[in-house]
Order: C-alpha cells, then structure tokens, then sequence
C-alpha cells in the first residue's frame, strides 16, 4: 500500500515542473510588452519603462526568470496583478468560493439526476425510458454550453421572467463574506430576500455548468450498473427471493457507483474549463471569467498564476481519486 | 452445360467464405440506428459545405444596414428572401450558416489530421523504442492531459494570438494525448504478436515494422477516436471563437457568429439560436458515428 501510495505521489513532481515550465514558456511567447500595455495609450518614459521592466524581472535571461518564478511558486508567491497590482494568490482566493459554490451546485445537480437516471435505464433496458436517457445524454454530451447557456436565459429570463440574467445576487443587497459562499453568507446574514436571490442567481448557471457532467454521470452509472447486474451474486440473490428494490439499491448499487465515483473525480477538470464558459455567460464573478478577462488585458501573471493554481488543483484532486480508487479497489493497488 | 458446372462450386465457395469486411462491418453499424443518422447528416453537412456557393441564397459577408435583425420568414416582418432572419448587421443569417458548415468541417479535420498523424508517430515511437524516450513522450502527454483541456487550449491561444489558424493549433495539441496513447497502446499489445516477430525475423527494418506491419492493426481505435476527435475539435474551437479567442469576425465560423449575437439575445432570439443549434447537430452526428464505429469496429464491445 505504502508503495503504490509512493509512486503516485512522487508521479507529482514531474508533472508539477512540466506545467510550470508549459504555463511559464508560453507567457514568455506573447507578443507585446506588458510594460507599454499597462502604461496603456499615454505612453512611458525609458527611463521608468527600464525601472519597471526590472521591478518585474523581465530583462534577466530567461532561465533565470524561470528559476526564480519556480522559487517564489514554491514560496505562495504567484506575483501581483500587472493590472490591478494586487497578488494573484489573494485575487484568486477571492474569486475562486465562487466558483467553487458554482462548480459544487453544479455536481449535485449532475448527480441527484444523473444517477437516478442511470439506474433506471440499467433497470429497465431497451425501454423507451432507456433510450430517452441514453439520447439526452449524447445530446448533453454534445451540447455547446456556451449556447446551451444563452438559449437557457432566452427562455427562463427573457420569456419567461423566472430567473435573473447575470451576476451572483441583487444589487440592492450587500452580504458581508464570511465564508465567501454567498449561499450560506446570505442565510448567516438572516435576509431571507438575499438569501432567495442567491438562490435565484445560481439556478441557470448550475444547469449549464452541470449539463456535461450529469451526461457523463448518466451514461457510466448506466453502463455500471448493467455490468453489475450480469453477475452471478446478483442472480443468487434473486434466487434467494430478496425484494427487488433491495437487490438494486443494496447489492448492485454499491459495486456499481466504484466507477461513477472515478468518473465524477475526473469531472473537475470538465468543471472548471465548463467555469470559464459559464462565467463569462452569466457574468459570474469566479475565477474563469476573471482568466478570460485578463487575457485581454494581457495580464500576465494573472494568466500564468490562474492556470497554474486551476492546473495543479486538477492535478491534486485526480491524485486523490487514483488513492481512493487504490483504497477502495486492491486490483489496482497491485499492478503497477 | 459446362457454363452450369462452372457456376455451382464458385456460388458454394462464396458461401463458404466470411463476408467480405465491409458488408460484416455495414452489418454490425447499421443495426445502430443513431450511428446511421449521424452518418446521413454528416454526409448532409459535408454536401452543404461543398455546395456553399450554389446554396447561400446570399454572400455571407454582405452587409446591409437597412435589412438589419430581419426575423425569420414565419415570423411577422420576416421574408422569404432571408429565410433565418438577419443578422445586426444584415448579413443573411442562413447563407453565413452554410459557409460557416464549411469552416467547421474544416476545422474538425485539420486539426483531427494533425494530432493523428504526430499522435501515431509520436506513440509509434513510444511503443517501440521504450525505455527513456516512452517515458518522456508519455509524461509530456500526461502533463497535457492534466491540465484542463479547454484551459490549456486558451493558454496557448492567448499566447499565440486570437485567431483560427492558432485556435486549430491549439486544440490540436490539447487532443494530442489520446491519439499517441492509442497508437502506443496498441503497438505495445502487437508487437508481442507472431506475425511481427515473423516480420522481424524475416529482416524487416524498424520503420518497415512500425508503419506497414503494426499501424494497419491499430487502424480501428484509431478511426474511432478519430470520429469523437473531430466533434471536440469542432465544440473546442467554437468554445474559443465565441470566447473571441478563435476565427476572428466578419468570419462566418459558428463560435463566432454567437459572441457577435450575444448583446442581442434580448431582442432577437434567431441570431442565437440558429449557429448554436447547428453546432450542437453536427457535433452530436460526430458523436453518433463514433458510437456506431466503436460498436462496428471494436471486437471486444461488439454484442456486448
């Protein structure tokens, strides 16, 4: 155990200094000079244009600056905002509850339809039911969610008036960040109109956010419990006369969600890359739309310093899952 | 009389014989109706994308101020003459639509030709060769694969400069990983096979090997992830083009055409609601297909 538990870990570090060294060598390719871009259409004088270019570190060579970027990664130190001066770390931290909030209502959403969905067409297969999940499912699966997102305000916020078009509360309420989830701050906060807002706000975005997902979620909780259903175990307890319900929810449920809980693991990425798209839709303040903003304003270090952080986050939760699904499953854990 | 003769062993051999593999594989694609839809509508895009000029009723660049967000024939105050609808500038909403089918198809397979080719030379060589130069190939995919591919795809966008060119780079790159683990994968589970050492014992060099003995046997994965390759080159790159990272404007790419429809949504549904669905039909007949072929060509999950 402690071996397998090893390789993974040390699997880490290569793939650390590979994405850094990526995220870093291409910033270094950008055309443009961030220094003239921040001074912006005054213009600057060489002398403060030189000054600047040093307090940042651009005119070492580029290994050097590659050596120290890498000692101040390891040190928290993710450079400042060219900008807004402020840190990266600290924007990120900010910014990133609400795309954690986001990302987590989306994967909710994605599993309380998604593997009731999935069960049910293993359950009854080939029935119109089956096909129907299977055919939304390549069709969620398929689903540009940057349109899916546009059609969805169209219908509930332009037809219908039920839900709001961006941002992540009204701007008649301001809730104080405790723990930056505006759900729960806005129920601390005792303002039940904050609270429904909130609430309100996050319905479309966790549908699109989640729409990829629950697809996926769909497909495999299927596909596993079919599997499952096959084998012999679930024959001797049909034979035994158990209920049903209680063969599927007990006996073939448990074994089957092994791969789904694998899959829902391997979700994050999908999730945060589906955050850039659904942010910049619903003009959510998380992380992704202030990625894609800083890309305009060719903010470097914001660029290099967010995809590293959402980078190695990924990373961090695959490793997570491969250990659990080392823990769970000894098959694994002994092949090398 | 001796015509007769002639013909009765030829017809009993014929039966004798498995189908030939196209009519085997026709068998086992067609009893998958989703996969025999996808195919007709991608063969349905491809004509519309070759017959572009013959079918845009209009130039798909062509402004006019005066026929500006026309809605479409059904509804009032549309006409026939512009059957989608205009565009905010009075582009003709169906012909950019035709000519946008041509850029997505374009897409799809540049950049699915692309990583297939480095992706199968690049795990050729990994499954061949082992030792240091796998692990490094190896490792550099799954540095690629680590990081989220549509984040990875806006990085390199973003460094190289908006644009189509560099947006089918990019997703190129990002889809890369598949490829060269297939190809090395199944180069690792052939060259343990008799025929190849046969093949070596009988002096065939290493390229000889790689390409003419072992890359036919691992054609089929490959056409099937070839299959879902494009419909994510396509989903990616109209990602990047409605991020305003991707084709640039007046292009007719679909992307496109819905970051320039975005401001509208509130007054004309038809500008959105048109290229998203047209991306959203071809990216779901790619992925139909590739069901199909994976049940088609694929011997272990065939009537499974």
């Amino acid at each position: 155990m402690l071996r397998f538990f090893l390789t993974r870990v040390s699997l880490v570090i290569p793939t650390f200094i590979g994405i850094t060294l990526l995220v870093f060598c291409l910033i270094r390719l950008v055309p443009g000079d961030p220094i003239e871009t921040m001074a912006g259409e005054r213009g600057i004088d060489p002398a403060r244009h030189a000054e600047l270019r040093a307090q940042y570190g651009f005119d070492k060579p580029v290994m050097v600056q590659y050596g120290l970027y890498i000692w101040r990664v390891l040190q928290g130190d993710l450079g400042q905002s060219v900008v807004t001066r402020e840190s990266v770390l600290t924007e990120f931290l900010t910014l990133f509850p609400a795309t954690i909030e986001l990302a987590l209502c989306a994967i909710i959403f994605a599993l309380v339809i998604g593997i009731p969905a999935g069960i049910i067409a293993a359950v009854r297969r080939n029935s119109v039911f089956d096909h129907g999940v299977m055919g939304i499912s390549l069709t969620g699966y398929s689903m540009p969610i940057f349109w899916w997102g546009l059609i969805l305000i169209l219908l509930c916020s332009v037809q219908l008036g039920l839900t709001p078009v961006s941002g992540r509360i009204d701007v008649l309420y301001y809730i104080e960040p405790v723990t930056g989830f505006l759900l729960i701050d806005s129920l601390l906060s005792d303002d039940e109109g904050a609270f429904w807002s909130t609430v309100r706000h996050l319905i479309l975005p966790t549908i699109v956010l989640g729409t990829v997902p629950l697809a996926v979620i769909a497909r495999m909780t299927r596909s596993a419990m079919l599997e499952v259903l096959g084998e012999d175990y679930i024959r001797t307890a049909k034979a035994k006369g158990l209920p049903r319900f209680r063969i599927i929810a007990l006996h073939a449920l448990r074994n089957a969600l092994i791969p789904v809980v694998t899959v829902i693991g391997l979700q994050v990425g999908v999730l945060f890359t589906g955050a850039i798209m659904t942010e910049t839709i619903f003009s959510w303040p998380g992380v992704g739309k202030w990625l894609i903003e800083a890309i305009f304003r060719r903010d470097y270090p914001v660029l290099q310093g967010g995809a590293l952080l959402l980078g190695i986050l990924v990373m961090t939760v695959n490793l997570l899952v491969d250990l659990a699904y080392g823990l769970i499953n000894p098959r694994i854990r002994h092949t090398r | 009389m001796t015509a007769e003769t002639m013909e009765t062993p030829a017809v009993a051999a014929s039966t004798a014989t498995p189908p030939h593999r196209f009519k085997e594989f026709w068998g086992y694609f067609s009893a998958n109706h989703g996969a025999v839809a996808g195919l007709f509508i991608i063969l349905g895009v491809v004509l519309v994308a070759l017959l572009a000029d013959v079918l845009a009723p209009h130039s798909p660049y062509l402004t006019n101020p005066s026929n500006a967000l026309k809605p479409p024939f059904w509804q009032e105050g549309g006409s026939i003459a512009y059957p989608l609808g205009t565009d905010p500038i009075g582009r003709d909403m169906l012909s950019r639509l035709i000519f946008g089918a041509r850029l997505s198809l374009l897409i799809g397979i540049v950049v699915v030709t692309i990583s297939i080719v480095i992706g199968t030379v690049l795990g050729l060589v990994a499954g061949f060769f082992r030792g240091l130069t796998e692990i490094f190939i190896m490792r550099l995919m799954d540095i690629i694969l680590t990081m989220p591919s549509l984040l990875l795809a806006i990085v390199i966008v973003a460094v190289l400069g908006p644009g189509m060119m560099n947006s089918m780079l990019a997703v190129a790159l990002v889809i890369l990983p598949h490829y060269v683990r297939l190809a090395r994968a199944a180069v690792i589970t052939e060259t343990s096979k008799d025929y190849v050492m046969a093949a070596r014992v009988s002096g065939a060099g290493t390229a000889r090997l790689m390409f003419k003995e072992v890359l036919p046997n691992c054609t089929a994965p490959l056409i099937v992830q070839a299959s879902l390759g494009i419909s994510t080159a396509i989903l990616d790159a109209a990602a990047l083009g409605f991020l305003g990272l991707g084709a640039q404007p007046p292009s007719p790419e679909w992307g496109t055409m819905l970051a320039d429809a975005r401001e509208f949504v509130l007054r004309a549904w038809w500008v959105v609601t048109f290229p998203g669905l047209a991306i959203l039909i071809t990216v779901l007949a790619f992925n139909l297909l590739g069901d199909g072929l994976r049940d088609a060509l694929d011997p272990k999950l065939k009537r499974s």
